[in-house]
């Protein structure tokens, strides 16, 4: 304990940069290779942005009024890191798969909010029928293999899907067959187990995956530097010959062009990559974390890194729309959320008597 | 013809339903250039090839979510579990994932898994691997559990397992490996979730499983000379048991020994001793009986060993205890 102590007062006296060295990275970071977009597609990410931001504040909202219960994650602060791999990919035919913070994953992959928001009120009409719930979220449609609410566990379900890719294609000689998977997690995610067996069995097999990590550095109130070795993620793909990357997480384009560079890769059968998203979430673990522990600082620090302001000031900057335009994607977005909202109010329970339909294949 | 030993009937059982689907595959620890630790996949990694039998480094817990993974998106596969036991390590994919995630995800996706590979007590070979995880796994949902205990039912169960669209835990035994049987001719299947009613008998009812059934055929035959007529059923089906068989035997028999090779506490026959009470309580003209394992981990000593498992002397005392003294 004695050895606790003194760690935890020499991080309050050393006083580095009020963001540690997490912020460091950030701010030393240089995003030469961010991805050069058109104004549709400028347009297409800021709505995807919009959306996950203001459904999670609505999440909050209803959460609060005692509407949506258990625990509930939200995404806020990370929406470059969904907005820019999932838009970089293609939608229904490339998979998905999320952590217990899996909302705004599923908006992006293209669930319909209204699925999502009826999901945490469990309703009939959430794209797991109200069984699964805020951490549970998935959809066959839109190749969302799920939120798994353990930490790890969902990585091997991704590495299978990508398996089932490269049998497709070199198994039953399907040369169509060239679907990648991105498999979210974070950082206290990195020092499981199935972290590093997935990444050596996917480099082994070359499979089509992109492991992409949100280091937003609190693993509910552990710090990332107090819970590895190596805080630098990214640097653990050379352990296993993979390709790895470390990225401004709060820069979409910056995101967009590392997923790119990685999901060409993938899909020419080069193998997979691991990519590090340097982010931070703007809210507490989940909305029961009182998050007493991150400093006033360090969320001042992140919050001017604000990822959909950043994007907003470089479209409007290189003039690829007008401030306007966005102005009228927010307002789309807030009948959109108040939208799903009243479905999801309105919509019917489970009916009891299918308590025990799902477990088995054939009901 | 000459019979087909156990382990065989389960390789012909999945060279077979490869050859038919080529969308099922195998993966785990030395199935492929090996053959399988007990050879159950012996020749097929060069007949299928390194993707369909895929030789995975040691990491229980990430293929068997792997293979969960990969059902989810259109493959069938069959997880080999070097030794049962090991698949402790993948404890939390088998739960969550395997049996938990088509229910939580509201009939999304299906998971048609085959979990498969040797369990028991066998000679010798230490407490680790003598594990029984048939009731570690019992209360899991969404999974079936069965038990193959003859050459012939391992390769049709083997075959249903496969077609399955559920997952399926498939317990073999080390010591049956070797049974050597004549198979039925040409394509078959065992139904997963019936009974088999080994031996009718009207004077009292022996629920077992796996290699204990063995151990009843030779007690069968010692109570025989003894004027006991026995009723033996092998459950095969451990999770859901067929109920319907059981309690027709004992409207029959109104005596019931379960002869298990788990351990008494939290086993098998704990489960389905209640079962039968809930159910028919009111048939039963003795107490019901459980024969089980010691409740402690397998000694790596050979007289300690025998003596943790039940024996066929054990079962004939309990029939005739059961049988001639009421008790």
């Amino acid at each position: 304990m004695s050895q606790k102590t003194s760690v935890s007062s020499d991080q309050s006296t050393a006083k580095p940069l009020a963001a540690g060295r997490h912020g460091e990275r950030i701010s030393t970071l240089i995003s030469s290779k961010r991805a050069k977009i058109d104004r549709q597609i400028g347009l297409e990410l800021f709505r995807d942005m919009t959306l996950g931001r203001r459904f999670e504040d609505k999440c909050a909202e209803m959460y609060y009024r005692g509407k949506m219960f258990g625990f509930v994650h939200l995404y806020n602060g990370q929406e470059a890191v969904s907005t820019g791999v999932i838009g970089a990919m293609k939608r229904q035919h490339d998979w998905f798969c999320s952590t217990y913070r899996d909302h705004v994953h599923a908006l992006s992959a293209g669930v319909p909010a209204r699925e999502v928001m009826s999901e945490l009120f469990g309703k009939e009409t959430g794209c797991s029928k109200g069984r699964g719930g805020s951490m549970h979220l998935f959809s066959q449609e839109h190749h969302l293999l799920g939120g798994f609410a353990f930490i790890g566990e969902g990585i091997p379900i991704a590495l299978g899907a990508a398996f089932t890719s490269r049998y497709k294609r070199d198994a039953l000689g399907d040369a169509s067959s060239n679907a990648v998977t991105a498999a979210f997690f974070g950082d206290g995610t990195c020092n499981n187990g199935q972290f590093f067996e997935c990444l050596n069995m996917a480099q082994l097999w070359q499979l089509p995956i992109l492991f992409v990590v949100e280091n937003n550095k609190w693993a509910i109130g552990m710090a990332h530097e107090r819970a590895t070795s190596e805080p630098e993620i990214w640097q653990k793909a050379a352990a296993f010959g993979m390709a790895g990357e470390e990225v401004d997480g709060m820069d979409v384009l910056a995101v967009r062009a590392a997923t790119q560079r990685a999901i060409k890769r993938a899909r020419a059968g080069e193998g997979p990559t691991l990519l590090e998203c340097l982010t931070y979430r703007f809210r507490g673990h989940s909305l029961a974390d009182p998050d007493e522990l991150r400093a006033e600082e360090e969320k001042q620090f992140w919050a001017k890194r604000d990822p959909i302001k950043a994007l907003e000031k470089d479209l409007t900057s290189d003039s690829l729309v007008r401030a306007d335009e966005l102005r009228a994607i927010e307002k789309e977005i807030d009948a959109e959320i108040n939208d799903c909202v009243e479905f999801a109010l309105a919509a019917a329970e489970p009916n009891p008597k299918e308590l025990t339909r799902y477990i088995w294949a054939e009901d | 013809m000459a019979g087909t030993l156990l382990f065989n009937a389960l390789r012909d059982a999945i060279d077979e339903e490869m050859a038919r689907d080529s969308l099922v595959c195998v993966m785990g620890e030395d199935v492929g250039q090996y053959g399988g630790s007990y050879k159950v996949t012996k020749d097929l990694y060069e007949k299928y090839g390194e993707l369909r039998v895929l030789d995975t480094p040691i990491a229980e817990n990430s293929f068997t979510g792997m293979a969960v993974g990969a059902a989810m998106t259109g493959l069938r596969p069959i997880v080999e579990g070097m030794n049962m036991g090991f698949l402790l390590l993948a404890f939390n994919q088998i739960s969550n994932n395997m049996g938990m995630l088509r229910y939580t995800s509201g009939g999304n996706f299906t998971i048609p898994t085959v979990v498969r590979g040797p369990g028991g007590v066998g000679r010798q070979l230490g407490a680790e691997h003598s594990q029984r995880l048939e009731a570690y796994f019992h209360a899991v949902p969404g999974i079936k559990i069965v038990a193959c205990s003859t050459p012939t039912n391992a390769k049709g169960l083997m075959k249903a397992a496969i077609r399955d669209n559920n997952p399926v835990l498939f317990f073999e035994h080390v010591l049956l490996y070797n049974l050597i049987e004549e198979l039925p001719e040409g394509d078959y299947v065992c139904a997963l979730d019936q009974a088999d009613l080994v031996r009718e008998g009207k004077d009292v009812t022996i629920l077992t499983y796996s290699r204990m059934r063995q151990h009843c055929l030779k007690a069968v035959e010692q109570l025989e000379t003894d004027g006991i007529d026995v009723e033996l059923i092998d459950l095969i089906s451990l999770k859901p048991f067929d109920m319907e068989t059981i309690v027709r035997s004992i409207r029959k028999t109104h005596r019931v020994i379960v002869v298990e090779e788990c351990m008494k506490t939290g086993g098998i026959g704990a489960e389905l001793i209640a079962l039968i009470t809930e159910q028919c309580f009111d048939e039963l003209d003795a107490r019901p009986i459980r024969l089980s394992s010691q409740d402690i981990p397998t000694p790596y000593n050979g007289k300690l060993e025998n003596f943790t498992i039940i024996q066929p002397h054990q079962i004939v005392e309990a029939a005739q205890q059961i049988v001639l003294k009421g008790l």
